[in-house]
């Protein structure tokens, strides 16, 4: 590879890529992702180089490695090109008869294609209503190109955004268009990108930093990780081209501990760029010079605030750093520093490539362009989804995620990640954006989105995410270290049956105060799962505070099992599963729990065959109708 | 250094450029109670009971006085009722870690312990005076934090107090004095490292000696009454 001297020479070997390539040919995009790797992709992969070795077609048809396609729960995951077929849950026994069915004879294999809940099938990915209703802007990209083939980027019009930087506009050009682009923060806050640059750019100092947050510690979320996995060159395009905008001539990339496939496919990124001289000295032959180090994150989840990660960058401990002072003005080292998410550095490329006026014209008022969800829980599709800010709840939900699993029913949606908050029923036609999510008492954060059905406990997702908040605090202040510690207590008193009146103005009292006054935005967001879930399902708290009853039946100490004898058959299934002995009964005759022995570890209630359901869940005074068979008996 | 001109509740004050807007409520003699400030450490934000409130026209914000720089123009109030209430509420969940908070302080906002609280009586409150002396004033690293979130503690390293505690302070171990609850005491002195104890490489520090609490309260922040 040749050090690209000029412009004139990007577009030169690029013209060669493109006409090296022949679009006619059968192309198989395999994922190759974490998620579909956890699947077996590999081993699909070499199933299909062997097979086509030995069948002597290996230059016929061309094997690409891509990331992440989002699609991850139905991995591995395939598209074979032109015709674009998808395949799903590939095995490496599907692949003899992929080549000979599907390749060599033109024939679909019905089995291996996208089935929805309806029972119809889909032939073409783009048919898949999971990416039919999406729009993949940022993330699309991934399942074409070799995250290790920097040449599958050049081939996609890739670098021609900094291409256009360095020699057609200035610095101030560059950040003008971003600005006018309105591109808000990705990882969480929603900030304004072009003000932040503009920023660092106007603090005082010759030396400044950009830096990418690639700490993605939210648990279920990562886009950011299968962006760096599977597209690497669109975030380091959009940083080489905030340096320039900026004048920073060394960059940052914080990315977390556990995410290996990550950091070597960005090591093998950053070195192909410098082959290339798209990073370096005198990129381009602009006269730009421009580093990147890449810095490995310990992965707590504190860490991804911009002043613990600063403070980590240096070698100190990842604490927030008390901040009137922004880090756009001292940041790393005390010098001006610009950090932003990976998401919103990819989306820089595409902003200089299309204008301002394109990104703005997607999506809503205040919030432009698209956001990448983690779409997870009790939906039928789960995985990645690109859509367009404004798109409803509903949408994402029921079009995209194809509804709830189990005919359920829909209960809540949390978005945000931990520190976000619940959104009900009645909220679904919310247009996501920033503000109407903080509006509704929760957040876009970094783009979780966890689907509750009507089996969910509010009191326990409220406890269960003040859990995590509570190992993840740094400990450092007061209002969010001892703030949580008593929400938790008080959550956990509620769900054991021990609330008492006066225990939710207790918990409003500290979740204020903790908003209010924590030191970082950790401790500012924490209290977010209690209020939202007290101000959209306070009667669900009430009920287990006063009735000692959990209308979910999740709240162990409030539940007691009950073996109905209209329906019990009798057939042992429970009596031989309990493991503590507490079902008795004889052969076709009703079965009883005592519930002096039950543990309540629900396995009667799962192994109950279907077709009986005699075992039957009761809480609060529900459960006053039961004592009167089980005296009944006595009788 | 330049002067500014801020209002701190309803009163003109005066202070230089760079002072924060507790220093200059103190120099004007504005009351703002605090447990993890000291004058000769730099402000640290931990224990938030500093909180003020900021004016801006019909807004408001809450942020830390010991922390925030004061600014021309700045209207602060010390004492509102949303200050006071947050104060209560910050004591009332440090009652559960030390249970000496001074009377005055306690009464002044109405703090009392609540029972539906869960206790967890360490009698240090992470205010994290000890570990800044030793480190930023002392650069002796003999204390330290380990754990996260609600686990968190104060640690002697025992390397480093053979190293330096025999001798600072001519042995009276100058950290002592700037404890808020009284928790260090020099217990290591006599069974630690000093007289050749081995101890675990992080050893907590958690004994507490009532005795000399009243004196250092007063050493530390506006606590007298
Ligand atoms: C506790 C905490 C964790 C955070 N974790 C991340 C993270 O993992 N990734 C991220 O991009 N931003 C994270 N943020 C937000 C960052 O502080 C910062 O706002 C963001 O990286 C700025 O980039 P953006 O403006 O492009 O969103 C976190 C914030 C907090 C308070
Ligand atoms: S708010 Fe929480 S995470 Fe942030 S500094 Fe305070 S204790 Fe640490
Ligand atoms: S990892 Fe293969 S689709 Fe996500
Ligand atoms: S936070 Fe300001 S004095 Fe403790």
């Amino acid at each position: 590879m040749a050090r690209l001297a000029s412009v004139a020479d990007l577009e030169k070997l690029r013209q060669e890529i493109v006409a090296a390539r022949d679009p006619g040919k059968t192309k198989i995009a395999i994922c190759s992702g974490t998620g579909c790797r956890a699947y077996a992709s590999e081993e699909v992969i070499a199933a299909f180089r062997a097979e086509l070795d030995q069948r002597s077609l290996a230059d016929k048809v061309e094997i690409v490695t891509t990331g992440c396609h989002g699609f991850c729960e139905q991995g591995p995951v395939l598209v074979i090109y032109p015709e674009e077929i998808c395949y799903l849950k590939v095995k490496p026994e599907d692949v003899a008869e992929i080549i000979d069915q599907t390749l060599v004879g033109g024939q679909v294999i019905e089995r291996l294609l996208y089935v929805g809940p309806d029972g119809e099938q889909k032939v073409k990915e783009s048919e898949i209503p999971f990416y039919h209703h999406q729009q993949r802007l940022v993330f699309g990209s991934n399942r074409f190109i070799d995250p290790c083939n920097i040449d599958d980027y050049l081939a996609l019009d890739g670098y021609r955004a900094l291409a256009k930087c360095l020699t057609e506009m200035t610095p101030e050009e560059v950040l003008a268009e971003v600005d006018r682009a309105n591109l808000r923060g990705r990882g969480g806050g929603g900030f304004p990108a072009g003000r932040k640059w503009a920023a660092t750019r106007n603090a005082p100092g010759d030396i400044k930093y950009v830096i990418v947050n690639a700490d993605e510690g939210d648990p279920g979320a990562y886009m950011d990780r299968s962006l760096l996995e599977g597209n690497p060159h669109s975030v380091l395009e959009g940083l080489v081209i905030g340096a320039y905008a900026i004048g920073a001539h060394l960059g940052y990339i914080y990315v977390r501990q556990e995410y290996p496939l990550a950091v070597d496919n960005l090591g093998r990124a950053l070195e192909q760029m410098r082959e290339y001289g798209l990073l370096g000295k005198d990129i381009l032959g602009s006269g730009f010079d421009f580093e990147i180090e890449v810095h490995r994150g310990a992965g707590a989840f504190v860490s991804g605030e911009s002043s613990a990660l600063m403070s980590s960058i240096e070698g100190k401990v990842g604490e927030p750093r008390p901040k009137y002072i922004r880090t756009s003005i001292s940041g790393v080292h005390g010098r001006p520093s610009n950090l932003n998410n990976v998401e919103t550095w990819a989306n820089v490329p595409l902003i200089i490539n299309k204008g301002a006026d394109w990104f703005t014209a997607i999506g809503t008022e205040g919030s432009k362009g698209t956001k990448i969800f983690s779409l997870v829980g009790k939906v039928n599709n789960t995985g990645l989804v690109e859509v367009p800010m404004g798109v409803s709840l509903r949408d994402i939900i029921f079009k995209i995620g194809g509804g709830i699993r189990g005919g359920k029913k829909f209960k809540a949606v949390q978005t945000g990640g931990p520190s976000g908050g619940v959104i009900p029923e009645e909220m679904l036609d919310l247009p996501v954006d920033f503000d109407a999510l903080t509006q509704a008492g929760s957040m876009m954060g970094s783009g979780g989105m966890i689907v509750m059905d009507e089996d969910t406990c509010m009191v326990d997702v409220a406890k269960y995410f003040l859990e995590f908040l509570a190992e993840e605090s740094c400990g450092k202040c007061v209002p969010c270290r001892e703030g949580i510690t008593q929400m938790l207590h008080l959550l956990r008193l509620i769900c054991n049956g021990e609330g008492q009146p006066g225990d939710l103005e207790l918990l409003e009292e500290i979740a204020t105060m903790t908003k209010d006054c924590s030191l970082c935005a950790l401790g500012q967001s924490a209290p977010n799962p209690v209020l939202s879930s007290l101000k959209y399902f306070r009667r669900e708290y009430e009920l287990h505070i006063e009735e000692k009853c959990c209308p979910a039946h999740v709240c162990k100490a409030l539940v007691t099992y009950h073996i109905d004898p209209n329906k019990c058959r009798g057939c042992g299934a429970c009596r031989r599963n309990c493991p503590v002995g507490a079902i008795s009964g004889e052969k076709k005759q009703p079965h009883v729990i005592d519930l002096d022995k039950c543990t309540k570890c629900d396995t009667c209630f799962m192994v109950c065959p279907p077709k009986f359901s005699a075992v039957t869940k009761l809480s609060g005074s529900e459960q006053l109708p039961a004592a009167a068979p089980a005296g009944e008996q006595e009788q | 250094m330049a002067e500014v001109n801020l209002v701190i509740n309803g009163e003109q004050v005066r202070a230089q450029e760079g002072m924060s807007i507790l220093e200059a409520a103190r120099e004007a003699d504005i009351f703002i109670p605090t447990l993890c400030h000291h004058a000769e450490i730099d402000a640290y934000g931990a224990c938030r009971l500093c909180v003020v409130e900021l004016r801006q026209g019909d807004r408001s914000r809450v942020v830390a006085s010991c922390l925030y720089p004061v600014a021309e123009g700045l209207v602060v109030e010390t004492e509102s009722e949303k200050i006071k209430n947050y104060r209560r509420t910050i004591l009332n969940l440090l009652l559960q870690r030390w249970d000496n908070i001074p009377r005055a302080l306690l009464d002044r906002y109405g703090a009392a312990p609540n029972p539906r609280y869960v206790e967890n009586m360490t009698f240090c409150i992470l205010c994290g005076l000890c570990v800044r002396y030793c480190r930023d004033v002392k650069g002796a690293n003999v204390l330290g934090f380990i754990g996260r979130g609600t686990i968190r503690q104060v640690v002697v390293f025992p390397d480093q107090a053979m190293k330096y505690c025999p001798t600072c302070g001519n042995g009276e171990m100058e950290c002592l004095h700037y404890c808020p609850t009284g928790v260090i005491t020099s217990d290591y002195q006599g069974t630690g490292p000093a007289n050749g104890q081995p101890l675990p490489h992080a050893y907590p520090v958690c004994i507490r000696d009532e005795t000399n609490i009243l004196e250092i309260l007063e050493r530390v922040g506006h606590l007298e009454y």
